[in-house]
């Protein structure tokens, strides 16, 4: 579904990705994980199109098309979604304004009929529902005076709204309450199926006890330094990410 | 019909401001003289009673409907059904036949002669409108005032003195929605007086819709009693140069003053906004919240005075101006001018100009939106903290509505 070939990118003239390589297959679920600052976001951001991430070079193909060149509304058209660390307010927009165009947009795109507004309304109410959300929300701004729970809980929403193929979480878990996380990870197993994929970045471990990954990777320096299984996670939450780093150098010196 | 039968005015014979004058620095009014006007009294109203206003009113809501055809009060036009007995809204010429007494305490007792355009106003207008809500009273509905200007064959100079008088304990609203008739270069030149009683509760809406080969200038003087609150609401979408002058006088304690602002301009459209708040006794407070969007070649002006005099302690006086640039072509003056000399006062104000935020855009552009409803999107949000201040549902959206037709982008409405 996905394959990132020896990626590159900049932000603002300084490489922050520096050669990525990674394949991720439909039915798999990712995790990446990794010190801070040390280019999850950026990843995620340049997969979803973000202008003001260059890349300088490598590859990126999504289902076989070359993405690199492709705006942002297309690759979401096209089936990618990203749920951003940091969710933007828009005042004067509802949340129901915002659904129904996007909804609408990916459909069209796709050669499927617009949703009535009746089967606007039942798809919300059935999404809503699997995270237990207030159906009041629908009719305040996106994002506008949301909790910081809330807000990651809207990014799931409009993700089982939109039905992507390929699922970028940036940090969905931070933030969040013991039951919240929970609500959002049942909601994000709801969608998960053997036609679609994610790729999820997280600080905890606790995350991946709800929503198991088949791979997790290691990101440091703008590099996947190590990759491994489920276990990875684990081992990372006990002994932190200098023993990785220390091998590495170690190879690095060979 | 022949111009050697209509008075023609040359704006020559008044002391217009030029750019050497502070307050109208950035404003140059040298279009608006190259042409002689034809005052709109003289060239009456017959000919538009057929004509199809319904169009330039807001809709979905009850108003009280007046309307002023070049200034002019066209009675057969309004309908004031229903306005309980006491209240009066009508033209000043008819106000002044009825209620001199009433007048004279109150007409050119607030507003003063700050150059030409007043000027013009105070010596050629003879019309106008007055709304007085006598002591207790409130209006029950809107008054919605439609001021249509200009003609197909003259360029004509509309000159409204305008006087809302609400006494002590009365709540009124009012929305005055100018528009124009396509034709020639017209300049409409108004003054608004607003006396608020105290305790009296009064909403200003103002939405400038005019042609955009026309020239606008309004200058609102409200004066304000003990605990009274005064709403103005400013939307300029129309005019090829617009200025507004909006003052208020707090002349007594625990009054509360509002001024919300919203402005747009394209192509190579002007809008100066000019506010003056005058603190002159303890325990008031007011706040001004304005923001533009320009685009084009337009260029916006915006200076807000803020005046604590000695006397007005515990004065809380806010300001915010923010202005989005659409275009790179697009320019924005924008003064705070804070004049402090009481000591015990809370004073803020800021000013912030830029572009639609980018990483908002690629937020919504995320979801498979494209970037013109995106950009819409935005420009949307960056209004809605004003939009959302008017306190009459069905307006709001229909406010939303002229944002985006004024700016020729796809609308982004909810429903
Ligand atoms: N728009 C930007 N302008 C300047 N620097 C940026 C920008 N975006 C990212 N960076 C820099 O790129 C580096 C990687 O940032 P990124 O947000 O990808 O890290 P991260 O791994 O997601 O970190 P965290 O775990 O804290 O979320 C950081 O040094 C950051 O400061
Ligand atoms: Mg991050």
């Amino acid at each position: 579904m996905l394959v990132i070939k020896n990626l590159k990118a900049n932000v603002e003239g300084k490489e922050i990705l520096k050669g990525i390589n990674l394949e991720i297959k439909a039915g798999e679920v990712h995790a990446i994980m990794g010190p801070n600052g040390s280019g999850k976001s950026t990843l995620a951001n340049v997969l979803a199109g973000h202008g003001g991430y260059e890349v300088t070079d490598g590859e990126i193909y999504f289902e076989g098309k070359e993405l690199v060149e492709l705006a942002p509304e297309d690759r979401a058209r096209e089936g990618i979604f990203l749920a951003f660390q940091y969710p933007i307010e828009i005042p004067g927009i509802s949340n129901a304004t915002f659904l129904k165009t996007a909804l609408n947009e990916v459909r069209k795109y796709n050669g499927k009929p617009e949703a009535t507004p009746k089967e606007f309304m039942e798809l919300l109410r059935e999404k809503s529902g699997v995270l237990g959300m207030d159906p009041q929300f629908i009719s305040r701004s996106v994002n506008v005076g949301f909790s910081g729970g809330e807000k990651k809980r809207n990014e799931i929403l409009q993700m089982l709204m939109l039905q992507p193929k390929l699922a970028l979480l940036d940090e969905t878990d931070s933030g969040l309450d013991i039951d919240a996380l929970k609500i959002v990870s049942s909601g994000v197993n709801v969608f998960k199926n053997n036609d679609n994929a994610v790729l999820l970045v997280t600080h905890y471990q606790r995350l991946l006890d709800y929503i198991v990954p088949d791979y997790v990777h290691v990101l440091s320096k703008g590099r996947i330094i190590k990759s491994g299984g489920k276990e990875l996670a684990l081992e990372l939450e006990e002994k932190g990410y200098d023993w990785i780093k220390n091998d590495e150098l170690i190879e690095e010196n060979v | 019909m022949g111009n050697d039968l209509l008075n023609m005015i040359e704006l020559r014979d008044f002391n217009l401001p030029t750019t050497k004058n502070e307050d109208w620095k950035y404003t140059n009014v040298a279009p608006i003289m190259k042409n002689n006007y034809v005052l709109g009294a003289s060239l009456g109203y017959e000919n538009h009673l057929s004509t199809v206003l319904h169009d330039f009113f807001f809709q979905d809501f009850d108003y009280y409907k007046v309307v002023f055809i070049n200034g002019i009060f066209a009675g057969e036009l309004s309908d004031l059904t229903g306005l309980e007995s006491g209240i009066i809204v009508d033209s000043l010429s008819n106000f002044q036949k009825n209620n001199s007494e009433l007048l004279s305490r109150h007409l050119n007792k607030y507003s003063t002669i700050d150059n030409g355009f007043n000027e013009i106003n105070n010596s050629l207008s003879s019309n106008g409108l007055v709304v007085f809500v006598p002591k207790g009273k409130v209006v029950d509905k809107p008054i919605q005032v439609l001021y249509l200007n200009g003609d197909k064959t003259e360029n004509v100079l509309s000159v409204p003195k305008n006087l809302i008088i609400a006494e002590e304990n009365a709540q009124v609203s009012i929305i005055a929605n100018y528009h124009g008739i396509e034709g020639k270069e017209y300049l409409t030149n108004i003054v608004t007086e607003v006396y608020a009683g105290k305790n009296s509760i009064v909403d200003l809406y103002k939405i400038q819709s005019e042609e955009e080969n026309s020239y606008h200038i309004e200058k609102v003087q409200a004066y304000q009693e003990a605990n009274s609150l005064f709403n103005h609401y400013n939307f300029t979408f129309g005019g090829s140069i617009t200025r507004n002058d909006i003052n208020t006088c707090l002349n007594d304690e625990n009054i509360e003053s509002h001024f919300y602002g919203l402005y747009l301009a394209h192509k190579k459209q002007h809008v100066d906004n000019h506010t003056y708040v005058d603190h002159a006794k303890p325990n008031c407070m007011s706040n001004e919240l304005y923001k533009g969007i320009l685009d084009g070649e337009s260029r916006g002006v915006f200076n807000g005075k803020i005046m604590v005099r000695r006397d007005a302690q515990k004065t809380n006086a806010y300001q915010s101006n923010k202005a989005v640039l659409l275009s790179k072509s697009a320019v924005i003056d924008t003064k705070p001018q804070l004049e402090i000399f009481a000591d015990d006062v809370k004073c803020s104000h800021g000013a912030a100009v830029g572009q639609l935020d980018e990483n908002s855009e690629f937020y919504i552009k995320s979801r498979g939106i494209p970037q013109d409803i995106a950009k819409s999107m935005l420009i949307r949000a960056f209004a809605a903290d004003v939009i959302e201040k008017i306190k009459i549902d069905e307006l709001r959206e229909q406010i939303n509505h002229l944002v985006f037709e004024h700016l020729n982008r796809v609308e982004v409405k909810n429903n």
